[in-house]
């Protein structure tokens, strides 16, 4: 449906940022955007010892690829790559990489910022913190739980 | 009556306090399912924050679920 070259990838291993940059390498691209999710100490004012994320992977796969196919719909880019991590991760580690290369900037920002944002909500994706200082809890983000499911998840494809 | 399989992830997994079963239901729809295992349960979640899928495919709560089937419950998401 395009010609955009698109991979999604789901990961037990830490995520190598500079290998997956110059796998997207691309003589046509004037404009190169990443973005990188990284686990942050604190949440809420709580203090994070590290973060735990469980995934449905086969289906992380089939939708993360549907988002990644509609990004390149609307915005013509020429890559784009996603890769999200499972497992335990450890303060300032990667939880999800995204970079995608454009002609021009303009689009190569506005593809990663709507890949980040249709991810973060429409993945089965779930993260659990462990705290310093208590017991370990799922995180339910704010703006998932408002998001009323897109059109892509009723029965679709 | 109908043998499905559910099975439970992240939070209603612990929750459920195991990973999967086998209902014998007279459930029609992927909501019936939601709402039945949420009773046995003791949830309070809304099935608006959550998402379900049945045979590996994601679908509405409206959709039908046929003997033998497998459904998968999803607590709200939390990626990136």
């Amino acid at each position: 449906m395009s010609n955009t070259k698109t991979s999604m990838q789901m990961t037990k291993s830490a995520i190598d940022a500079s290998a997956l940059r110059a796998s997207m390498a691309d003589v046509r691209a004037g404009g190169f955007v990443s973005f990188e999710g990284w686990v942050r100490n604190l949440n809420d004012d709580r203090a994070v010892e590290r973060l735990e994320y469980e995934a449905y992977e086969p289906l992380c796969l089939v939708e993360g690829n549907a988002v990644l196919d509609e990004a390149a719909a609307r915005f013509g880019v020429l890559g784009i790559t996603c890769v999200h991590r499972v497992g335990l991760l450890e303060l300032g580690e990667c939880a999800v990489w995204i970079g995608v290369a454009g002609a021009h900037r303009d689009e190569a920002f506005k593809a990663a910022r709507f890949v980040i944002d249709e991810i973060k909500v429409r993945l089965p994706i779930w993260k659990k913190e462990h705290y310093v200082d208590g017991p370990s809890e799922w995180v339910n983000c704010e703006r998932c739980a408002k998001h009323a499911p897109p059109a892509s998840l009723a029965e679709s494809s | 009556m109908k043998s499905v399989t559910v099975r439970y992830f992240a939070a209603f997994r612990e929750r459920a306090g195991l990973p999967e079963e086998v209902l014998e239901t007279g459930a029609n729809t992927a909501r019936d399912i939601f709402e039945e295992t949420r009773d046995r349960h003791g949830s309070s979640e809304p099935s608006g924050h959550c998402k379900v899928a049945v045979n590996d495919r994601m679908v509405s709560w409206d959709a039908e679920v046929e003997d033998g089937d497998v459904v998968l419950l999803f607590p709200p998401v939390a990626g990136g």
